[in-house]
């Protein structure tokens, strides 16, 4: 793509590279897509960092994540405040985890906050009962939906304290073949 | 979660370290495994700011993880930057620490760095170039996004083997035509086969004299006969022995052979390398039944999906997966709960479905044999009826195999629903036999044709086969092989123009039972790559007798994409019993493997035991196929024919099996090792959290009873798991409160 760009500065590009799997071409194709989703907000010249945030109601929208049960959380634990407003780092950081470059343990980590709807650290059987609902549209039985935690438990839970830690989930995902097939979105 | 329940803030506010916590025995090894080991602190984030202050249990680390971030960084191999879990702002706040203490590092670590980065790039950028020359990569972007990865990795698997065709067919052209083609150009002087002039060489020219009728051209193009028979695309055509060109002579005979044995060797490289991944995945989980929820809930959904319609069907499918899992376990609970009664009424009823699919088997086998015999003593007698009914007569073995391929799945569907197995086995016994009856089929029709071809009026053939009637037998065998393509490509295109499409049109515009019942087409993945793998299979078999085939083949499948595409978005909706995408690759390459090693079969046997014909092809002056390699052996210089001698004896092949043998019970040995350490660590592992949480309870208990900073009584139960440097710090004075035992220990 040349030199020509004149939205960030060599090392901003650099870092940008550094710090995410893309390459230089696929960070400005996504800065674009960033600034498709609000025009007016995001300026053409990032060079002095200015302090830009999309909010959530914007970034649910894109046809990559509109369908996406998961796309408040992945949302919320990508944005730096908690909210799902995403500043253009954080764009650039959710895609770089989400693309099929990244390793699966990196994408295990994320995952793993993913579905850990209450923030401790642990997805206990409220947090599977959550992601199980917002999977099926809330359409498995009361009892159907116990039993389906209580498998997951019995099955994932290695230090038997009836939740599971990041230790747990990512043993678990090793063992689990389509998780970077499916934990990844194309951009 | 108490935010003071783990630690007390002195009076300025800060929290202070916990220097009990420290002495933790599993702080401790994550601290070492942090300064000597790669993987970085993936727990280090938990201490973001930005999940507010209220969550349970975080303390900021900030200061005191900054000594320890240096500490890392110096000491480990940089591990890239962009596999840290930190946000990204952090990570620039690294990169940029990093290149201070690059500063500070002497020249030659600075010049290793940077070129490891350059050398990363530029591997990345290879790659985004590679792929960007994969063929029809938007295309299985578009369907990955409407259908998922299942679904996908079918197209993929075209697209392999279409790159697979290709590269055979280059194989063939550069070492057996293009000699040929350009040796005019290049002074090379060809020395074709003599003609002996015996009664097996006699080979009547089967152009078609006179006046011919258009149609008749039709029946050729579409047999492989007539103008057909004698040019580049069989066997026969090839009639040269030698080209002497200015400096070397060019052996076209062993050429041929050498060629043949190269495809099928580089496709069974290409397949097992491809399949390695998947395999090495399915060994590791063996215990895959115990991890089903898991897998279904947490890496379920396909990020990928862009459509509306596809998030709705994925999400039904994967509401009927789970409740097919959970019907499962109840039917396992059912089939564990069988009386020994029930039990033999089963057994019986099952070996009598199993006769009667053997019987099945069986009886088509014998339709394909008798199809055979007709068709080519219908070819031999030359009696024009009728072009149709002669253009059936011709693809009568072809039309019974198709009949054969379809009607079997349907019958073993239904049969299996009285065998009662579980679901998970049904599907996969199903399609079990259904590869058995597809690729057996093929064997079949080979072995009649061969027992026509070696089956002379007085025994024993005086040519090794009946000359009479199969003067150039490999071109027959060629002609029945690219025959047998076409008619498959036919077919394919047939279905899905007056079967998928009215289908759809059907359903969409008529409101009548029937159409309800039998519902929008769904793409059944198995069945489909049984057809892909079918027509590989009869490629492989053919390219011997017709070396244009894996071309045919290349042309074939690039067309099937695009109908199976259209034909895809169209008239279909995604399947209710999703076909998972690692599974599938595996299942893909396995039935392929399948494929490869039942075309071996045949082409071996053809070129060690059957008399090559004497009147057509380049192997006229041997007797069977094979004999060109002893021959070229044996003017090889001497010490060449020793070393060739010695790797062919029996004591190389003998000792080579032992060596190999050693060498598979030696992992399979260590892969039972690891297992059981990993069943015993897993174990341990339980143990340990429970013991935790029971010390942890008692700690609770001794300071509810006496007040904060007093000594603890010695007599608290010590479990055997702890190291003694634990109880020494009790003294300490700071104590834990309720916290939750794995985050007190994970800083």
């Amino acid at each position: 793509m040349g030199n020509k760009q004149t939205i960030f500065t060599a090392q901003q590009l650099d870092a940008y590279q550094d710090c995410t799997y893309f390459t230089r071409k696929e960070i400005l194709r996504l800065f674009y897509r960033y600034r498709d989703l609000a025009p007016q907000l995001v300026p053409l010249d990032y060079t002095n960092h200015p302090d830009v945030k999309l909010p959530y109601e914007l970034i649910g929208s894109m046809p990559e994540l509109k369908d996406n049960p998961f796309r408040q959380r992945i949302a919320e634990v990508f944005s730096e405040d908690g909210e799902g407003n995403m500043t253009l780092d954080d764009f650039l950081d959710m895609f770089s985890v989400l693309s099929e470059m990244a390793p699966r343990d990196l994408k295990a980590y994320y995952a793993f906050k993913i579905y850990d709807f209450n923030n401790d650290d642990f997805i206990c059987k409220s947090d599977l009962e959550k992601t199980l609902n917002k999977l099926t549209r809330n359409e498995l039985t009361e009892d159907e939906v116990r039993m389906v935690c209580e498998k997951v438990i019995d099955e994932a839970d290695l230090d038997n304290d009836g939740r599971l830690s990041l230790e747990d989930f990512q043993h678990m995902i090793v063992r689990a073949p389509d998780f970077l097939s499916t934990f990844h979105i194309r951009i | 979660m108490e935010t003071d329940a783990v630690f007390f803030t002195d009076h300025s506010g800060r929290i202070t370290s916990n220097p009990l916590l420290d002495q933790l025995p599993s702080y401790q090894s994550l601290l070492y495994r942090r300064k000597s080991s790669v993987s970085g602190p993936k727990r280090r984030s938990s201490s973001r700011g930005r999940l507010g202050s209220s969550s349970s249990g975080k303390w900021n680390m900030s200061t005191f993880t900054r000594p320890f971030e240096k500490q890392k960084s110096q000491v480990t191999e940089q591990q890239p930057i962009r596999e840290l879990a930190k946000p990204m702002a952090e990570k620039r706040r690294d990169k940029t620490q990093r290149l201070e203490e690059a500063q500070e590092l002497t020249n030659w670590r600075q010049w290793r760095q940077s070129s490891h980065r350059y050398l990363r790039r530029l591997r990345d950028d290879a790659q985004e170039w590679l792929s960007s020359m994969k063929l029809w990569r938007g295309d299985i972007h578009l369907i990955e996004g409407m259908f998922g990865t299942g679904i996908l990795s079918y197209f993929s698997f075209l697209r392999f083997l279409v790159v697979l065709n290709l590269i055979i067919f280059l194989i063939k052209f550069s070492f057996v035509m293009l000699p040929i083609i350009i040796a005019p150009y290049a002074s090379g002087n060809i020395t074709y086969n003599l003609n002996d002039a015996g009664v097996c060489s006699v080979y009547p020219s089967s152009a078609r004299r006179g006046l011919v009728i258009f149609h008749e051209h039709i029946t050729d193009l579409l047999s492989g006969g007539g103008f057909l028979e004698q040019t580049y695309l069989f066997y026969g055509y090839y009639k040269v022995d030698k080209i002497h060109f200015t400096n070397v002579t060019y052996n076209l005979a062993l050429a041929y052979l050498l060629s043949t044995i190269a495809y099928l060797f580089l496709s069974l490289i290409w397949i097992v390398k491809r399949s390695a991944r998947g395999f090495k995945r399915n060994l590791v989980q063996d215990e895959d039944r115990f991890q089903s929820f898991c897998n279904k809930i947490f890496a379920g959904w396909d990020f990928c999906i862009t459509n509306e319609n596809a998030a709705r069907l994925k999400r039904s499918s994967l509401l009927y997966e789970l409740k097919t899992d959970l019907e499962e376990e109840r039917i396992k609970q059912k089939i564990a709960d069988r009386t020994r009664k029930e039990k033999c009424r089963i057994y019986l009823i099952r070996l009598i479905l199993n006769l009667f699919v053997i019987g099945v088997l069986a009886a088509c086998f014998y339709s394909i044999y008798v199809a055979t015999i007709f068709s080519q003593e219908a070819q031999m007698t030359k009696i024009k009826v009728n072009f149709i009914v002669d253009l059936i007569y011709e693809y009568l073995p072809s039309i019974v195999i198709t009949l054969a391929n379809f009607i079997t799945p349907l019958l073993f569907s239904v049969i299996i629903n009285y065998e009662d197995y579980s679901p998970a086995f049904e599907i996969r016994f199903t399609l079990m036999r259904c590869v058995f009856m597809r690729l057996t089929s093929i064997g079949v029709l080979l072995f009649s044709l061969w027992s026509q071809i070696t089956n002379c009026e007085e025994e024993p053939c005086i040519c090794g086969y009946n000359h009479l009637l199969y003067s150039c037998w490999e071109t027959r065998v060629g002609q029945e092989m690219y025959k047998l393509t076409i008619f498959d490509f036919i077919t394919i295109v047939a279905v899905t123009i007056f079967v998928e499409f009215p289908r759809k049109l059907i359903v969409k515009h008529c409101d009548c039972g029937l159409a309800k019942w039998w519902g929008q087409q769904e793409f059944a993945i198995p069945q489909n790559v049984l057809e892909i793998v079918y027509g590989q299979t009869i490629c492989w078999i053919g390219t011997f007798y017709c070396p244009m085939l894996p071309a045919i083949c290349t042309i074939k499948y690039f067309f099937i994409f695009y109908i199976k595409k259209v034909s895809l978005i169209n008239n279909c909706r995604p399947a209710t019993r999703p076909f998972r995408a690692s599974s599938s690759n595996f299942f893909f390459l396995g039935v392929l493997l399948i494929g490869l090693a039942l075309a071996c079969l045949p082409v071996t046997v053809s070129v060690a035991q059957i008399n090559c014909s004497h009147a057509c092809g380049p192997f006229v002056n041997f007797n069977t196929s094979w004999e060109v390699l002893p021959t070229t052996v044996s003017q090889l210089p001497s010490g060449a024919q020793t070393l060739l001698f010695a790797l062919s004896s029996e004591a190389f092949a003998v000792s080579f099996f032992v060596v190999t043998c050693l060498a598979m019970f030696y992992v399979i040995a260590l892969a039972g090792a690891h297992k059981r350490v990993i069943n015993q660590l897993r174990d341990q592992l339980a143990m340990e959290g429970r013991d935790k949480r029971f010390l942890i309870q008692k700690l609770c208990q001794a300071q509810r009873l006496s007040p904060v900073r007093s000594p603890v009584s010695k007599s608290k139960p010590r479990s055997p798991s702890y190291h003694t440097s634990f109880s020494s710090n009790f003294s300490e004075g700071v104590f834990l409160a309720h916290s939750p035992p794995d985050s007190s220990t994970h800083v």
